[in-house]
């Protein structure tokens, strides 16, 4: 792995973070009648009585970390060393609490979700793609093929309000909602560990049929490594159809797989917004929901700093293990 | 094709296709256009079926959203027994909800706002990727390319779905056309860059090089020999732009973050989950009813998106033209050949 490319998708990654935090400053700016003006009757009805315009504009910098009275320039650097150097994404209107504490106590459970997920759904479409390509013309993989097709015209809220209504409502295989049963201590027993795996699984499962839309596109790929000449060779050697299966064309196909499957994760991460309300599951996604429906701007803009921040992060670690895969990258291209 | 003066007698050919010395009829030429463009790709439409079953039930959905919106009253409340039975009445044929209103009404008077949504941003996003991607694969190598590509790498990895969020959560926009714009905003890099890398590919192609040779000026070669390839792309890939559109609007709508001024799938689904319709037997069919148009509308789109893939296919569709001028089928031939 060579540090030039490294280095660049570092630098990219850092890019693509400030431009989130700018953005989110520019959208502070941009709310209808100013800062000032949308945020006033949030925090008047929050604080209850009128309160003049410099205590108004103080609680707003106190919020919020955006001072409008100062020049744009001033204000945008205070909020950009707020964000940065002290980590600090404001104070939620409603909950009194700093942002990042609240965001904090959500994130494990999102992440857990969200890449039980992603590994579902990724190992699921490497794996029919390899298959139905294997069989190509088969009826395995046209039933397959099918069952793809119709799953990806499928929103994935959709597959999980089937879900609860299948699995948890008309059988109760799973709840139905929320992270953990009832009355159950937290701790390394049994019964908590086997609480926290059915609660996460339905909506692990309905993010995770998001991520099954590569399969097609994988078959497609391994259809046309299948016409490759050291498949022929790896045939009439002799060697073990799981071996040319997995090692020769599983291998080769995913490559140019793996861009997608990087820009998937930022999908399957956002997906989390609508699936945890589905699933009254609390993770991030539930939070930055009720950050919407109380108008609570600085939470607002918090989740979706860091959930920025965490795609970048699960990208930048999936381009790590590129580098694994992909021999050609340490020779150094583009 | 072998003889040896072949070479010259193309060009000579090519160059009579640009000037036209000797216009033919305008009706041979509007009978060749009919031929190469519409009975043609119906002809392969009819013996493709994805692209059949698509195209039906896209053209279903706009009927409803045209002639269905005209034929069917606007629900409002009390209009019937409240929370009726499916298939029991021929004046709710779907059933009813908690208020009354009956759920066909609602799915049909939804659709026009829907695809108001999916014109919009499939118009926004297409449009965009193809210029971003023309641009940066025909100034390739340039400070312009490397700079819409980062722009093009910023945007991909920004999470979409809620940065959406927050946009439509300040502006609460309340026109389809708007929230169609918005949910745009993240749908086209991936595309860009599909666009640049076959821009790129088909820069290479000798045909293109050909047309640089002869003078011919960019805007001409832009068009003729680089956007008649790109369609494809762009077609299908609008067909799956707007997929996303529809989950990713019906998304908000179902979570409650749009504002509910019309009629929308997403709003019924909402309504229904939030009053328990899960648990509900009674109230069932007015979740589930928004759920299959849902369904159905993607799959055409992406059954059609697939079908679209053969309907492109140059020389498929020489195959299926009956009259074709000599000249014509050449071009076609030598752009077929050069397209792989």
């Amino acid at each position: 792995m060579t540090p030039k490319y490294l280095l660049k998708r570092l630098g990219q990654a850092i890019l693509t973070f400030l431009v989130t935090m700018t953005v989110s400053f520019l959208l502070y700016q941009a709310m209808p009648g100013g800062p000032t003006e949308a945020m006033r009757s949030v925090i008047l009805s929050q604080s209850g009585g009128s309160v003049d315009i410099d205590r108004l504009n103080r609680m707003i910098q106190l919020y919020t970390n955006v001072n409008p009275d100062q020049p744009m320039h001033v204000q945008y650097f205070n909020y950009a060393s707020d964000v940065i150097l002290r980590q600090d994404l404001g104070t939620s209107f409603f909950k009194n609490e700093k942002v990042t504490t609240l965001i904090m106590q959500r994130i494990p459970w999102s992440m857990f979700i969200s890449v039980y997920a992603l590994a579902l759904g990724y190992s699921l479409s490497i794996f029919l793609g390899v298959m139905t390509a294997y069989r190509e013309k088969s009826r395995f993989d046209s039933t397959v093929s099918s069952l793809i097709i119709g799953l990806n015209s499928i929103p994935y809220y959709i597959v999980g309000v089937v879900l609860i209504y299948f699995l948890a409502i008309q059988n109760n295989y799973f709840p139905t909602g929320g992270r953990i049963g009832s009355g159950i201590a937290a701790g390394y027993n049994p019964e908590f560990m086997l609480s926290l795996v059915k609660h996460a699984a339905l909506p692990a499962i309905s993010m995770g049929a998001l991520a099954t839309s590569g399969a097609l596109a994988m078959r497609g790929n391994a259809i046309r490594v299948l016409g490759e000449d050291y498949i022929r060779v790896a045939q009439l050697r002799g060697l073990r159809e799981t071996r040319i299966a997995t090692q020769y064309l599983g291998h080769n196909s995913i490559l140019p797989m793996y861009t997608q499957f990087m820009i998937g994760i930022a999908g399957v991460f956002s997906s989390a917004v609508i699936v945890e309300e589905v699933f009254a599951y609390p993770g991030m996604g539930l939070l930055m929901f009720e950050a919407v429906k109380t108008q609570d701007y600085p939470l607002l803009m918090g989740t979706l700093i860091v959930f920025t921040a965490i795609s970048l992060t699960a990208i930048f670690i999936a381009d790590l293990t590129y580098t694994l895969i992909d021999p050609r990258i340490s020779v150094g291209e583009e | 094709m072998s003889e040896a003066h072949s070479d010259s007698f193309d060009l000579k050919d090519l160059y009579d296709e640009d000037i036209d010395p000797d216009p033919e009829s305008r009706a041979d030429r509007a009978k060749r256009f009919l031929e190469m463009n519409v009975v043609a790709p119906a002809r392969i439409a009819v013996d493709d079926w994805r692209a059949l079953v698509g195209g039906a039930i896209l053209a279903f959905f706009l009927l409803m959203g045209t002639v269905g919106v005209w034929l069917v009253e606007r629900p409002t409340s009390g209009d019937a027994p409240v929370l009726a039975a499916p298939f029991e009445s021929l004046a709710y044929p779907l059933g009813t909800d908690v208020f009354g209103q009956p759920i066909h009404a609602q799915l049909i008077h939804a659709t026009p706002g829907m695809f108001k949504m999916i014109f919009a941003g499939a118009v926004v996003s297409v449009g965009f990727a193809a210029l971003v991607g023309v641009v940066a694969g025909f100034e390739h190598g340039t400070r312009i390319d490397s700079f819409l590509m980062t722009i093009t790498d910023v945007v991909i990895t920004i999470p979409g779905l809620p940065l959406i969020i927050v946009i439509t959560a300040i502006f609460q926009p309340e026109n389809p056309y708007i929230v169609g714009v918005f949910l745009g905003i993240d749908n086209w890099p991936g595309l860009a860059r599909t666009v640049r890398s076959q821009v790129l590919s088909i820069r290479e192609e000798s045909y293109v090089e050909a047309s640089e040779i002869m003078g011919i000026p960019l805007s001409s070669i832009l068009r003729r020999d680089i956007l008649s390839q790109l369609m494809p792309y762009v077609m299908i890939n609008g067909a799956l732009t707007s997929r996303r559109i529809i989950f990713e609007s019906v998304g908000l709508y179902f979570l409650g973050i749009l504002p509910f001024t019309t009629f929308n799938w997403g709003v019924m689904m909402n309504l229904a989950y939030e009053g328990n319709a899960l648990t509900r037997p009674d109230m069932l069919p007015w979740m589930v009813a928004p759920m299959v148009c849902i369904f159905l509308l993607s799959f055409g789109l992406v059954l059609l998106s697939q079908g679209l893939d053969s309907l492109f296919n140059v020389r498929l569709r020489a195959r299926h033209a009956k009259t074709s001028k000599k000249g014509t089928s050449k071009n076609n031939q030598s752009q077929a050949t050069g397209g792989d």
